[in-house]
């Protein structure tokens, strides 16, 4: 039922939001506008936030540092590869767990998230050694294994909130029709949670281009994904912020426009089953 | 066998004979000038050696150590040239995780290495890393601000005249800070400078039997000579500060004195970043009288992983990249003032070298007053100046630094600080099986 809201109170709750939102986005306009300043200016006190010189040399340097194409591609193929088996493995997974639960689906949900409590550097040297037997350091086979691993329990976990908000009755009238129970999985339980598997989908992604600890430690020349080339910029002796910025800006890029063209998708998953 | 068969056969065993040749060379190096100006340079070394091809994973200093740590404790053989400092080439040497460099060739001259950073490579006679460029600290000063109070820095300073010349030149109203040091927790941080400082003042890390010495008398007179000092004539929020915030202050026009890597005198005396290019003098590391100056020692050095199975032709690229002959090519591609410091004597007899860096006789001067192997007044059982060279220093490091940057920061008093120095390193060197 719509509610009157007084127009005070509107103007507040933009303002708030506005406020909130430019809060924010604020370090990613401060990247932006630092990656065309010259060194000395990103250092400057107090700073200038739109009238300096803009230059573009930050680029230039960077892409004639760095295969940033190389990077970007090693990206894209660790993030979309490790989201992409982890759904196939987690749709069924978090089906099982929504619609036919057992006395034990709350310790397994549990138990899975609980993988994610223990900080990664506790592990990082058995990783390191399994990587090395299975000859899997620095490919991007092995750097897709370790991110669908680290991000299954979440995947499964945002599934199975998704699909316990599906009707248990249509599932059971597709049987009813004689759907198989892939038939059932593929053609009726998927199309119906499409808005909460794309929102899964984009978020792991956005989890995936930005892990950096594994990526890093996993990776040497060949497999170093975008998280190893901003890595490369950052010094402790000498400036290099704007350089930094440059490197950052070209990083984030791809993500923030995917997410930008999905956020519509984003919203409508993340706020799915939010109002009933 | 006809001919077409026998032509592809030939061909493709000549293919695999070429690709069998042509080797990978992984360099694992840290981000910073000289490493990145090498990376630009490589052509010359792959034109004279077409048979090698080099790949290159640049890293920001703390997460480079950590991955080639991780690599060489395990053996993993990522890399064939690690670019590593003076603090790990003994610790690993020792380990036998490095392979001596015996083979660099005739021509490289191994005795033009200066004397105190080839000491800090070499272990049971043996050199197991080519230092690439070397570094030690000095005093930075602005000449304008010193002529303006009437004070001359000596080349060879005490702390007293530092401290006196440093509350005079302060200015907090017109934001001027006598003196700007660093004061963020770390091994690498604050440590570096406190424990180098502590040096001239006496103080040490352990004695001969490994006991810390952070409840003598020597470490309360440096550490509280420090905080106030700071607390008198520092900028404002310096526990924070470390190498990067001070050159920013300093290029910025907002510090007297600056004390800290002679890598940065190439930093504030560049037009093109610094405010002040043209009012910077040097001068020594300062002392107290007691015969030492907290001037430390530091070089990033290329080494090869034991294991590599590509062994000749890093020894060729280490030979390249360390020799007198890259020396001469980066002047002649970017001038003598982008020359690697701090690696060769010939370079310092240079007299086109000393027109173009006016730091270079402070530079070496420095270098060469370091002594890593009796880097305090009172003996010690470790090597190292700004640091510890056993594997828990580390660790250990930046615990005692976080005390004292809350000493710096007003958290806790001096005392509580080295209190709880001494406590915590009791306990970690206990474990570790030094103390028995």
């Amino acid at each position: 039922m719509a509610r009157n809201v007084s127009t005070r109170r509107k103007i507040v709750v933009t303002v708030v939001a506005w406020t909130i939102g430019i809060l924010i986005f604020f370090p990613i306009l401060w990247t932006f506008l630092t990656s065309f300043k010259t060194e000395a200016e990103a250092i400057a006190s107090p700073p200038s936030l739109f009238f300096f010189d803009w230059t573009t040399e930050n680029y230039h340097e960077v892409q004639s540092r760095s295969n940033y194409f190389l990077h970007f591609m090693n990206s894209v193929v660790v993030s979309f590869g490790s989201t992409l088996i982890g759904l196939i493995i987690a749709i069924p997974s978090a089906w099982a767990m929504a619609f036919s639960p057992t006395k034990r689906t709350k310790d397994v949900l549990m138990w899975m998230l609980s993988t994610k409590m223990m900080p990664s550097v506790g592990v990082l040297v058995p990783m390191y050694l399994l990587f090395r037997n299975t000859g899997l350091l620095d490919t991007r086979t092995g750097l897709v294994i370790v991110l669908t691993l680290i991000n299954l329990p979440i995947i499964i976990w945002m599934l199975y909130t998704y699909f316990k908000e599906i009707p248990g009755e249509i599932l059971e009238a597709a049987r009813m029709d004689g759907a198989s129970l892939s038939n059932e999985i593929i053609y009726v339980l998927t199309p119906m949670a499409i808005p909460g598997i794309a929102s899964t989908l984009l978020l792991n992604i956005i989890l995936a281009w930005n892990e950096a600890f594994w990526t890093l430690n996993l990776s040497a020349a060949k497999a170093a994904p975008l998280t190893a080339f901003i890595a490369s910029y950052s010094s402790p002796e000498g400036l290099f912020y704007a350089k930094l910025s440059a490197a950052s800006t070209m990083a984030i890029a791809p993500i923030l426009i995917l997410g930008w063209f999905s956020q519509k998708q984003l919203v409508r998953g993340l706020t799915f089953g939010a109002v009933k | 066998m006809n001919l077409r068969t026998f032509l592809l056969g030939t061909c493709s065993a000549v293919a695999l004979a070429g690709l069998a040749q042509a080797e990978t060379l992984t360099i694992a190096t840290v981000n910073n000038g000289d490493m990145i100006r090498m990376q630009k340079l490589t052509d010359d070394f792959t034109s004279k050696n077409p048979d090698i091809t080099l790949e290159w994973v640049t890293l920001e200093e703390n997460v480079l150590r950590q991955r080639v740590t991780t690599d060489i404790a395990t053996k993993g053989g990522q890399y064939d040239i690690m670019t590593i400092g003076t603090y790990e080439v003994p610790i690993w040497a020792k380990q036998g995780w490095l392979l001596p460099l015996d083979n660099l060739g005739a021509d490289y001259d191994v005795d033009d290495l200066l004397p105190a950073i080839r000491s800090g490579l070499t272990i049971d006679g043996k050199l197991y890393a080519a230092p690439f460029y070397g570094e030690s600290s000095m005093v930075m000063y602005r000449k304008d601000l010193f002529e303006k109070a009437g004070l001359t820095m000596p080349d060879a300073p005490t702390w007293d005249f530092i401290a006196d010349a440093a509350r005079k030149i302060t200015d907090k109203s017109n934001e001027v800070y006598g003196i700007c040091l660093r004061g963020k927790a770390g091994w690498g941080e604050n440590m570096a400078f406190l424990t180098a400082t502590a040096n001239a003042f006496g103080a040490r890390w352990f004695d001969e039997n490994w006991k810390p010495q952070f409840d003598q008398p020597e470490w309360k007179y440096a550490l509280d000579f420090y905080v106030k000092l700071m607390n008198d004539a520092g900028p404002p929020g310096a526990s924070s500060n470390g190498f990067n915030e001070n050159l920013s202050l300093f290029q910025t026009g907002k510090c007297g004195m600056w004390i800290d890597a002679t890598v940065a005198a190439s930093f504030v005396t560049n037009p093109k970043e610094s405010t002040v290019a043209d009012k910077v003098g040097f001068a020594l590391a300062p002392d107290t009288g007691l015969g030492k100056r907290g001037n430390w020692l530091w070089a990033w050095n290329l080494a090869i992983p034991a294991g590599s199975q590509k062994v000749a032709a890093a020894e060729k690229f280490i030979a390249w990249a360390t020799g007198k002959d890259y020396l001469k090519l980066v002047a002649d591609k970017e001038g003598w003032a982008n020359v690697p410091p701090g690696t060769r004597t010939s370079l310092y007899a240079n007299p086109e070298y000393q027109k173009a860096a006016p730091f270079a006789k402070m530079t070496l001067d420095s270098i060469n007053a370091a002594d890593p192997k009796n880097p305090s007044v009172k003996p010690v059982p470790y090597v190292g100046v700004q640091f510890v060279a056993i594997p828990e220093f580390q660790g250990l490091g930046t615990a005692v630094g976080q005390q004292f940057s809350a000493a710096l920061a007003g958290q806790m008093s001096v005392d509580d600080a080295l209190a709880s120095a001494q406590k915590l390193t009791e306990r970690e060197m206990t474990k570790a099986g030094y103390i028995k």
